[in-house]
């Protein structure tokens, strides 16, 4: 789950009010972000991921997991 | 129908240069807070300074003397300006003054201007020489230091704190030594331009951040905000940044103003290291150069001053904007020669 006081907007921007750090992201991450802030399960932004782009299983799993430990490692994620 | 009278504030700190002070922005945020006209009496201790020549800064500057002249010479010629202007609040902003202020703030109540700063006492428990003190007295985390009197010392404090150190003039100035030779070089330059003793401080590696604040004088925060630097010059001054929405940083600033009460503005500079740690390098006894932030964020504290000087009863701000940038930049007035000519020969200008 992202933290409650992590900016995003549509455009991809991201803004950690807690140190000042932005970070810019490409559409799908904004995308993932977005179903993130919806409350959407992983399994359900699977789901919507492999509607819209056109990739298979395993290579959306390891991409969102790419993704995630990424906000982890910025501490965009509540522990 | 007559004009009430405005409101009279004289402001020092008018050198709006790469090392900024803070008067231009103080007066820019004192503007747009107070409710009443006000009219803004600039105190310039040199001649080029730009806050003098600015548009809708100033409305009359005089020239000071500098601090080093002493409390009784700046009483004299406050005493001569407030008899043309009437002054209500002076606002100093630049550390080597305050004590001057601070000496003579009792007569300039008396003449009936008012001013809000820190009692001799906190003043001095900030002190760069005994910040460390002050640090281990109230369990807040302030980098290792040591005060050199004398050349031959430096190196022995340069043993014990380890390199890269860094070296401080008493009023201002860092600069950060790698090595040993670096560290004479650094204190050659900083003694001869501030004088002793110099301060060599343990160096801590990370984030800048830094608080602006304001205190009533009875332990209470009235208006808090942190920021981040998000450019730094090479004089190591913030030329953008962006405030921050951090409760640790807030309760730094509230333990400060609980311990000594402090009354007036204050900076607190910051180095969070990689353990989220926050140390405290500094803490300036006035507002910072970035102030006008703190109007911006929705907390305006020159303006608050202002009105805690004048009497008035501020409540505490509770919130603010987080994800507020400032961006300074440089801008070149063309100023006729006549209007410099005016201040040099006769120490006063009218805008």
């Amino acid at each position: 789950m992202i933290k409650k006081n992590i900016a995003t907007n549509e455009l991809g921007f991201v803004f950690n009010p807690a140190t000042g750090d932005s970070y810019s992201t490409n559409p799908v991450a904004a995308s993932i972000l977005k179903l993130m802030r919806e409350g959407r399960s992983p399994g359900e932004i699977k789901k919507t991921l492999a509607d819209t782009y056109d990739a298979d299983a395993d290579t959306i799993e390891k991409d969102l997991q790419d993704f995630i430990s990424t906000l982890k490692e910025y501490q965009l994620l509540e522990s | 129908m007559n004009q009430p009278k405005p409101f009279v504030i004289a402001v020092t700190g008018l050198n709006a240069i790469d090392s900024p002070g803070p008067g231009v922005a103080v007066i820019r945020a004192v503007r747009e807070g107070i409710p009443q006209p006000v009219r803004i009496i600039g105190l310039a201790y040199e001649n080029l300074e730009p806050g003098i020549y600015m548009e809708g800064i100033c409305d009359k500057i005089y020239q000071v003397s500098y601090p080093a002249a002493g409390a009784n010479a700046l009483l004299s010629v406050l005493t001569q300006i407030h008899t043309k202007e009437g002054i209500d609040v002076i606002i100093p902003n630049f550390d080597a003054e305050l004590p001057n202020f601070i000496a003579i703030e009792e007569q300039l109540k008396n003449m009936g201007i008012r001013c809000f700063l820190p009692s001799r006492e906190m003043f001095e428990a900030r002190d760069k020489q005994k910040l460390a003190a002050f640090g281990k007295e109230h369990g807040l985390m302030v980098p290792k230091d040591k005060t050199v009197h004398l050349y031959s010392d430096l190196a022995i404090a340069g043993d014990e704190l380890g390199y890269p150190l860094v070296v401080k003039g008493k009023f201002y100035e860092a600069v950060i030594a790698q090595t040993p030779e670096q560290a004479q070089k650094a204190y050659a330059k900083i003694s001869a331009k501030w004088g002793l003793p110099v301060i060599v401080q343990e160096y801590i590696a990370g984030t800048e951040l830094n608080i602006a604040a304001l205190g009533d004088g009875e332990g209470n925060a009235i208006s808090i905000i942190p920021m981040r630097k998000l450019y730094i010059t090479d004089k190591g001054k913030a030329w953008a940044g962006i405030t921050l929405e951090d409760e640790s940083l807030l309760d730094l600033a509230r333990k400060f103003i609980a311990v000594t009460k402090w009354k007036g503005g204050f900076e607190m500079e910051i180095m969070r290291n990689a353990k989220n740690e926050p140390y405290i390098m500094e803490i300036n006894p006035r507002f910072p150069a970035w102030i006008y932030l703190s109007a911006g964020a929705g907390q305006n504290q020159p303006a608050a001053l202002v009105k805690m000087a004048m009497g008035e009863k501020i409540e505490p701000y509770t919130t603010y904007d987080a994800g507020k940038l400032f961006i300074r930049y440089s801008w070149d007035m063309i100023v006729d020669v006549a209007r410099f000519q005016q201040f040099t020969a006769f120490g006063q200008l009218v805008n």
